[in-house]
């Protein structure tokens, strides 16, 4: 602790070198907690993903329907709790640029499966009233300042009324929050019986049922058992976990996660060279004070110590800054520009605490080969170097 | 007057440039670091124009894309038989020997794995009219044959065939109750469809259960001026209730939607590092000029003015900042250029297969900014080297 004024001192000696090589470390940092945020993007939906719910769709496509008729035969299919459907409505408001999911749901089931979307009381009673009803998630609220009791007009493309008109009313009743900070609530739900009613009652197919097992191990067995009961029939269906469909969806994205980890493998390694190089440059200026320290007593390992201190003190502040305006402004501010593309978008905790450790990684990484030089440094040699 | 600045900038600089090995580490610290901005951001930026070129070449202005008004997309889109067949009687519809050069589809999507991760992904299927291969000029079968209309026979875009397992020529394949054989594979030039597999048509109505129903229309004008009218005959026609677009233009849109996302990601890398890339230059030459504060002022005192100071340093530094960036240029074109991948479109849902493109435009883009880099790094330091107190420099150590 005695040595903390010295490295202090140190540090100011050349206070613009100082100051530069920190906003680089922040930067690095940024950068870290940006690209991590927006690796997470892609694939929280794998995280957040109920362990204990599986997929049913067309075995063809995801684009395929299945016709209604299979939810009572899913349910009925052992291990199985509670089975919902939902049908993808892809309409527009006002704009295509505004674009969210909108998805017909089955009301008696749908909030049952869903846990992780919290609706009042007040406002699900008011949704399961009303036919032509819509819960609408927080971040789509806000995005478009919609409040319960507004009326959202919309145009189907896929769902166009059998007297050609394509336009679509809902009420809101309700907004629903997410439990946990990864929950994406961008889209809206709506009543699969109001769509059925408004296609003139004989749509008789959705496109996915969401099915709640009752051990989640078993997972594979009920799949297998789901899919046996429609095979070689005209609609055959393939069922997996939430958790494999949506890694499968990210996959599909392309690999985010690989090209991040490139991206930041680059930056910290083109980060490390240039501290590096600025510690080292620092140590060689400092050498006859280095030998002076020496002659006065200090131990080898001191000398090192006081040196990968130094280096280690700079990518703290440096890399402490660079996190703390990541999570609190670079993340918040990108993340409202990115919405539409990225609804989640947020740095997880774990992220946090692997930067955490990066930082103290890169501050020895670029203190050691300055340190290892100054730990060895012969004191008649350096005294008479200048 | 004016040639004696430029023999004092001559020489002033050329001192400065032959002692750059003097200072060889930190020099090399900078190259690194220009060069790192540099890769970062053309790979990223060749992402987005890889999948603007895989949309949008091929894409011509003088064909339509005829979809159902209020559609975005074929995904989305419907259209009846008749209505098909009023569409390619139109106005300004290109005709040849064997009826309009006219082509209604079909646009549906299968599920095959990726060769990459082996996971399942929308591979987009197209059933087409026998017109289809003379709309899209540029296509050509490169292996195996085209499919007989009537049989169960795909072809796959070369595209979507280095992407998905299965989409070898010989190969079968089962969607639903129906099995298809693989007989060719095609290029189209790079564009959109090397990312689909074909099929007839007529096949695909019943395999998918559509009827007599299209999606959409795809029309081969007889010029790009013939659009207008041809846009305003269906328009106005009573018969019908359509969308009607020139294919470039309907790419170039899905395009935009598609690297809007990586265009801002990649502008907030590439000004984020380039900032710490200017950081580390500008500790370079501030060090560069302070190992030379006895020199600079030696000069001074022998009549050298601020100018040719400043410009020497910033030299230095330009210099080092092109290296870096040509370095940067030359890396990320080898590792980068032509490097084969896939993601989600999302308008159709479907998987688009790409090749990154380190274009000349992106190439030059990368040297302006390492140029960029490299006069603000050196800005600073050369002003301070200018105005460097003679008496005081020379009295330092």
């Amino acid at each position: 602790m005695k040595f903390l004024p010295l490295i202090w001192s140190n540090l100011k000696r050349k206070k613009v070198r100082t100051i530069f090589t920190v906003l680089s470390i922040v930067v690095s940092f940024l950068l870290f907690g940006f690209l991590v945020a927006v690796d997470n993007a892609f694939t929280s939906g794998v995280d957040v993903a109920g362990a204990d719910r599986l997929l049913v769709i067309h075995k063809v496509s995801l684009i395929q329907p299945l016709p209604i008729t299979y939810g009572p035969r899913i349910k009925a299919v052992p291990g199985v709790e509670a089975v919902t459907s939902a049908n993808w409505f892809g309409g527009v408001y006002q704009d295509p640029k505004n674009f969210f999911g909108q998805m017909a749901v089955d009301k008696d089931t749908f909030l049952d499966l869903y846990p992780e979307f919290v609706v009042p009381e007040a406002q699900k009673k008011a949704w399961l009233a009303d036919r032509a009803g819509v819960l609408v998630g927080r971040q789509l609220a806000d995005r478009f300042g919609f409040k319960v009791g507004d009326r959202i007009p919309i145009q189907a493309t896929i769902y166009r009324k059998p007297d050609g008109s394509s336009l679509w009313e809902f009420n809101v009743s309700g907004i629903y929050e997410g439990a946990e900070k990864g929950t994406d609530t961008s889209g809206m739900y709506f009543r699969y019986d109001y769509l059925n009613e408004g296609m003139g009652g004989r749509l008789g197919f959705v496109g996915w049922y969401t099915v709640r097992i009752a051990d989640p191990a078993r997972a594979a067995e009920v799949s297998k058992r789901i899919d046996g009961l429609f095979a070689n029939s005209p609609a055959e269906t393939k069922t997996n976990t939430e958790k494999a469909f949506a890694q499968s969806f990210a996959n599909q994205v392309g690999n985010v996660g690989a090209i991040v980890r490139w991206v930041l493998m680059a930056v910290f390694l083109i980060m490390l060279v240039v501290t590096g190089n600025t510690m080292a440059q620092a140590v060689r200026e400092r050498t006859n004070e280095l030998a002076v320290l020496k002659t006065l007593g200090f131990s080898r390992g001191l000398v090192l110590g006081l040196v990968l201190a130094e280096s280690l003190a700079i990518a703290l502040l440096g890399g402490g800054l660079g996190l703390l305006l990541a999570v609190g402004v670079v993340i918040p501010a990108l993340g409202k520009a990115l919405r539409s593309f990225l609804p989640v978008f947020f740095l997880p905790t774990n992220a946090l605490l692997t930067g955490v450790a990066l930082i103290l990684l890169f501050g020895l990484a670029a203190g050691l080969l300055p340190a290892t030089q100054a730990m060895r440094l012969r004191i008649v040699d350096a005294l008479r170097r200048v | 007057m004016a040639s004696n600045w430029f023999s004092q900038v001559a020489a002033v600089t050329s001192v400065n440039l032959r002692t750059i090995p003097q200072r060889r580490g930190s020099s090399l610290a900078t190259i690194i670091g220009v060069a790192g901005v540099v890769i970062v951001s053309i790979a990223v930026f060749s992402i987005a124009e890889g999948v603007r070129h895989a949309l949008t070449a091929g894409a011509a202005s003088d064909t339509a894309v005829v979809l159902r008004s209020g559609s975005d997309s074929e995904m989305m889109s419907g259209l009846q038989r008749d209505a098909t067949r009023i569409i390619a009687e139109a106005p300004g519809v290109r005709r040849a020997a064997g009826g309009p050069v006219s082509s209604a589809e079909l646009y549906v999507i299968v599920d095959l794995p990726k060769r990459s991760t082996g996971t399942d992904a929308n591979v987009p299927l197209r059933g087409v009219q026998p017109a289809a291969f003379e709309v899209r000029d540029k296509l050509r079968i490169v292996e195996g044959r085209k499919f007989e209309p009537g049989r169960n026979e795909i072809v796959a875009g070369r595209g979507a065939a280095s992407q998905f397992a299965g989409l070898d020529v010989g190969n079968h394949l089962r969607w639903g109750e129906n099995e298809w054989t693989v007989v060719g594979i095609f290029e189209a030039g790079g564009g959109l469809p090397e990312s689909e597999i074909w099929c007839d048509v007529g096949v695909l109505q019943p395999a998918y259960r559509r009827g007599s129903n299209f999606q959409s229309v795809y029309a081969k004008l007889d010029s790009p001026e013939a659009f207008p009218a041809f846009k305003d005959a269906l328009t106005v026609d009573p018969r019908l209730d359509v969308k009607v677009v020139r294919e470039d233009e309907y790419y170039a849109d899905q395009s935009r939607a598609l690297t809007g996302l990586i265009r801002i990601i990649g502008v907030f890398i590439t000004v984020v590092m380039g900032a710490g890339a200017v950081f580390a230059a500008l500790n370079t030459m501030y060090a560069a000029v302070a190992a030379r504060t006895r020199e600079i002022a030696t000069l001074r005192a022998l009549g050298f003015r601020a100018g040719p100071v400043v410009v020497s340093v910033l030299a230095e530094s330009l210099l080092l900042a092109l290296v870096g960036g040509v370095i940067g240029a030359a890396v990320a074109f080898f590792a980068f250029d032509g490097f084969q991948t896939s993601t989600l479109n999302w308008s159709t849902f479907s998987q688009l297969s790409f090749a990154f493109a380190v274009t000349p435009p992106l190439i030059a883009l990368g040297i302006v900014c390492s140029l960029l880099m490299g006069l603000i790094g050196g800005l600073f330091p050369a002003i301070r080297a200018a105005r460097l107190p003679v008496a005081t420099a020379l009295r330092e150590l």
